[in-house]
């Protein structure tokens, strides 16, 4: 049921607690073999799993969809007022920053939702070894970058 | 130590179920937006008010728009108790989403109600 890769990243990288938690359990070990152990410094050569991209995205997705609500309520209760108002939402979709903007917030529904997916399957206790986990969230991420393509080309 | 979390629902469970039957119901939503642009080649005025002005449209749409209202406020908890470790900024940031949510639904109802 829990996404454990998910609930290590997250106590990794958010929680200061955590990560004392996690130095103290390595002082220890230290001190009970007496022993110099290297220690990695260099950020660049740690790299997320798959899964806790997989996470990240799909929360990074989920707040700007919810910011991205002002101007969707917007544009969905000026298009239903009148001809002028549907006119006026319709021309401003055709520049080009509007069109990023609808591109990134369409983008933003495509991870959410296919990440989303994998996550209610996820629950039904399919994908939770290491490999399939790992292999699942690349899935995820790859066929949304595609849907992320595919909807800049419908939109241009 | 606090013992009960400032949950949506009755409980942790509760808004475990709310947070899952609120995606299903948007999903299909936007499966059937998704839909209709595939299938409707130039959108205009009529065909767009011709659809929201369809009683089961406007029951769907408020329904999409309440599992907004929903997983967006449980999903907003979820962030902001992981990455805002103080109270007061964290209330302050979960009241401004949850009041523009409730906004978002009000108004989404009304503007349906005049279709």
């Amino acid at each position: 049921m829990v996404d454990i890769l998910t609930y290590v990243e997250v106590a990794l990288i958010n929680s200061a607690p955590g990560i004392l938690y996690i130095s103290w359990c390595f002082i220890e070990r230290q001190s009970i073999v007496k022993k110099e152990r290297p220690v990695n410094l260099d950020l660049s050569t740690i790299q997320f799993p798959a899964a806790a991209k997989a996470s990240i995205l799909h929360r990074v997705s989920g707040v700007v969809m919810l910011v991205s609500l002002a101007f969707l309520i917007w544009a969905f209760a000026t298009s239903l007022s009148g001809p002028e108002g549907f006119a006026q939402v319709e021309s401003i979709m055709t520049s080009f920053i509007a069109k990023f903007i609808g591109w990134g917030i369409l983008t933003a529904l495509g991870f959410h939702l296919i990440i989303g997916i994998r996550h209610l399957i996820m629950d039904m206790g399919f994908w939770e070894e290491l490999d399939s986990g790992r292999a699942s969230a690349t899935a995820s991420i790859v066929i949304s970058i595609i849907v992320s393509v595919l909807v800049g080309v419908w939109l241009w | 130590m606090v013992r009960e979390a400032g949950t949506f629902g009755r409980s942790g469970p509760h808004d475990f179920i709310l947070l899952r039957a609120s995606a299903v119901v948007m999903l299909l939503y936007v499966l059937f937006m998704v839909g209709f642009f595939a299938s409707t080649a130039d959108v205009t005025y009529a065909n767009w008010t011709g659809l929201f002005s369809n009683l089961w449209m406007k029951v769907f749409t408020l329904l999409a728009l309440t599992g907004v209202l929903v997983h967006g406020w449980i999903g907003i908890w979820q962030v902001l108790t992981d990455y805002v470790k103080a109270s007061g900024v964290r209330a302050f940031i979960q009241f401004v989403f949850s009041v523009g949510l409730i906004i978002v639904w009000l108004t989404g109802l009304f503007v349906l109600w005049g279709v």
